[in-house]
């Protein structure tokens, strides 16, 4: 099986991308959006034919793609969807995605599909059937996946391990991947009462194979304390952006995707959107080139040591 | 048991009789009925969603909040059986057939049947269509004895509405009324990118349909023709032709 972090050799730890909407094909086409890969969502192309696969197709030719599932239900209770999986494989094997990632929810319960990413008790029954699920996953996939954190809006009596520590239980159980959505950590962070720079800390970084940014809305609880909701209708908060580069700073540059699926705006509010993850991903980027310049010069004397360049690439210590 | 759980919660989705299962933090003080409501409401709004883009003239004949409380009510009684959401809806023509406050208009299940069809169709199997020429290679004199493999994404829909005219008329912004009101059926295919709609002559919607389970074109001629006594032939086959919908042909 292909660890992700060689998967991921086909996508720049440094590329930013944005969730694929059909009407924005003729756009995505045209390049010019310093876009780097487009994600979709699994189900919208499990079709035999037609304009999707058309269209993904083209898309597929000139970009590379990450594969974003949202139905295999792998912190459901029951097994997984064996036809599903098939579909999967069938897409995966067409398209060879450079990422393929799932969630840390369930979606269908005894053959009802709710379509909605539902929550699940954190405790140690729970973590040995998503480990299944995963297993079963990566065996037939023959691939790792990446894993992706919710967002919630309730919690369970039952749970006995944080989110955290659940996470990083499945990843080294399975050696899976993880797929950090900063959005989801600030929404729970709020629907919670948690610190999200505290849960950012405490994150299995090594794991992580992508990052995906979106925009919430607010609402109330039962107590009137703020309910953020992961509703990706809206540009990325700026908290949001802040937590973002604060997890660059820890992990260093990592795939990272703009997602917008409901009012989806003009493909350039989008674009700009990704303009603003580039511009997070540079910074940090030069910010590590000079901490390791001021490394290498530590040992010459100051008056050598010249000031930082600004170029992205710094190699010697004098100009 | 998370079984238990989850079998709570998704019986307390689709219900707002049912109360926040108790193993969800704060339900037993009741503090947790908007954090559920976020759930219920994601579940209820994205498939009513999803049927209001699988029938937009249906959702345009009846408005959107008549339209909205006729989704609820189907999805709460026909949830999905399957995580892909093209497929749903299949049973909602038959539900509309049953739903009470829908009587007055009694074309309209049939217009959910014929927008279903488009849908399938826009997600069929791809395939080239036959060029006029391979029929008119054809010896005449044996004709009837050849069957034809229809596009995989050929539907037909019969009506005793006039359901293309009513389909029609809403395809633009502004809806003209409709002349045409006896019985129509339609042909609903997508032989190159897009899926077109036709309105079939009567009996040809019955050839077709001979055809589609495997009859050869002469038992397709006679099961037309036995349909409707203004059935034309010639009509049905340049029909068959013009529509680009053959993708093989054999004895």
């Amino acid at each position: 099986m292909t660890p992700y972090n060689e998967t991921l050799a086909s996508l720049d730890a440094a590329s930013v991308g944005v969730g694929f909407k059909p009407e924005h094909m003729e756009d995505a086409l045209a390049g010019g959006h310093g876009l780097s890969f487009f994600e979709v969502h699994a189900e919208n192309y499990m079709g035999e034919g037609g304009p999707p696969h058309r269209q993904l197709a083209e898309l597929r030719a000139r970009y590379p793609l990450s594969l974003h599932g949202v139905a295999l239900s792998i912190g459901g209770a029951g097994p997984l969807d064996r036809e599903h999986l098939a579909r999967l494989k069938r897409l995966i094997d067409r398209y060879e995605p450079a990422l393929f990632s799932e969630h840390l929810a369930w979606s269908t319960h005894e053959g009802v599909y709710f379509n909605d990413l539902l929550p699940l008790p954190y405790n140690e029954n729970t973590l040995a059937q998503v480990c299944v699920h995963i297993d079963e996953v990566q065996e037939t996939l023959g691939r790792t996946m990446l894993l992706e954190n919710p967002s919630t809006y309730v919690a369970f009596e039952e749970s006995t391990m944080s989110e955290v520590e659940f996470l990083r239980a499945i990843a080294k159980r399975t050696g899976c991947g993880l797929l950090l959505d900063v959005n989801n950590v600030y929404v729970s962070a709020v629907n919670h009462g948690f610190e999200p720079m505290a849960y950012l800390d405490a994150f299995p970084v090594e794991h992580v194979g992508e990052i995906h940014l979106a925009g919430f809305a607010e609402d109330r609880d039962d107590l009137d304390a703020p309910l953020l909701i992961d509703a990706h209708g809206t540009p990325v908060s700026d908290v949001v952006w802040l937590l973002y580069r604060r997890t660059l700073a820890r992990i260093g540059p990592r795939p990272t995707l703009i997602e917008w699926d409901n009012d989806v705006p003009p493909f350039a509010v989008l674009a700009s959107e990704a303009a603003r993850g580039q511009a997070a991903m540079a910074d940090e980027i030069r910010r590590r080139e000079r901490h390791a310049h001021e490394l290498r010069c530590r040992d010459l004397p100051a008056t050598f040591a010249p000031r930082y360049s600004g170029r992205l690439h710094v190699h010697g210590c004098a100009s | 048991m998370f079984t238990d759980v989850q079998a709570e919660i998704a019986a307390a989705l689709l219900s707002t009789a049912t109360p926040v299962p108790a193993a969800i933090k704060g339900a037993a003080r009741g503090r947790a009925e908007r954090r559920f409501a976020v759930y219920r409401n994601t579940v209820a709004a994205s498939l009513i969603e999803a049927l209001a883009a699988r029938f937009p003239v249906v959702a345009r004949l009846v408005g959107a909040d008549f339209f909205r409380a006729m989704a609820r009510a189907y999805v709460a009684k026909e949830p999905p059986r399957s995580p892909l959401l093209f497929q749903y809806g299949e049973s909602f023509p038959a539900f509309i057939t049953g739903f009470a406050p829908a009587a007055p208009l009694p074309y309209l299940a049939d217009v959910a049947r014929l927008e279903f069809a488009r849908g399938l169709a826009y997600h069929a199997a791809d395939a080239d269509p036959l060029a006029a020429s391979a029929f008119a290679a054809l010896d005449k004199g044996r004709l009837a004895e050849f069957a034809v493999r229809l596009h995989p994404s050929v539907f037909i829909v019969s009506s005793d509405h006039p359901i293309f005219s009513i389909w029609l008329a809403h395809q633009s912004q502004s809806v003209l009324p409709i002349s045409h009101r006896a019985a129509e059926s339609a042909l609903v295919a997508r032989p190159f990118l897009d899926v077109e709609t036709r309105r079939l002559a009567p009996g040809t919607d019955t050839f077709l349909t001979a055809l589609k389970s495997g009859s050869t074109i002469g038992e397709a001629v006679a099961a037309g023709a036995h349909a409707s006594s203004s059935f034309n032939a010639a009509e049905a086959l340049a029909t068959l032709i013009g529509a680009n919908i053959a993708i093989g042909l054999g004895t």
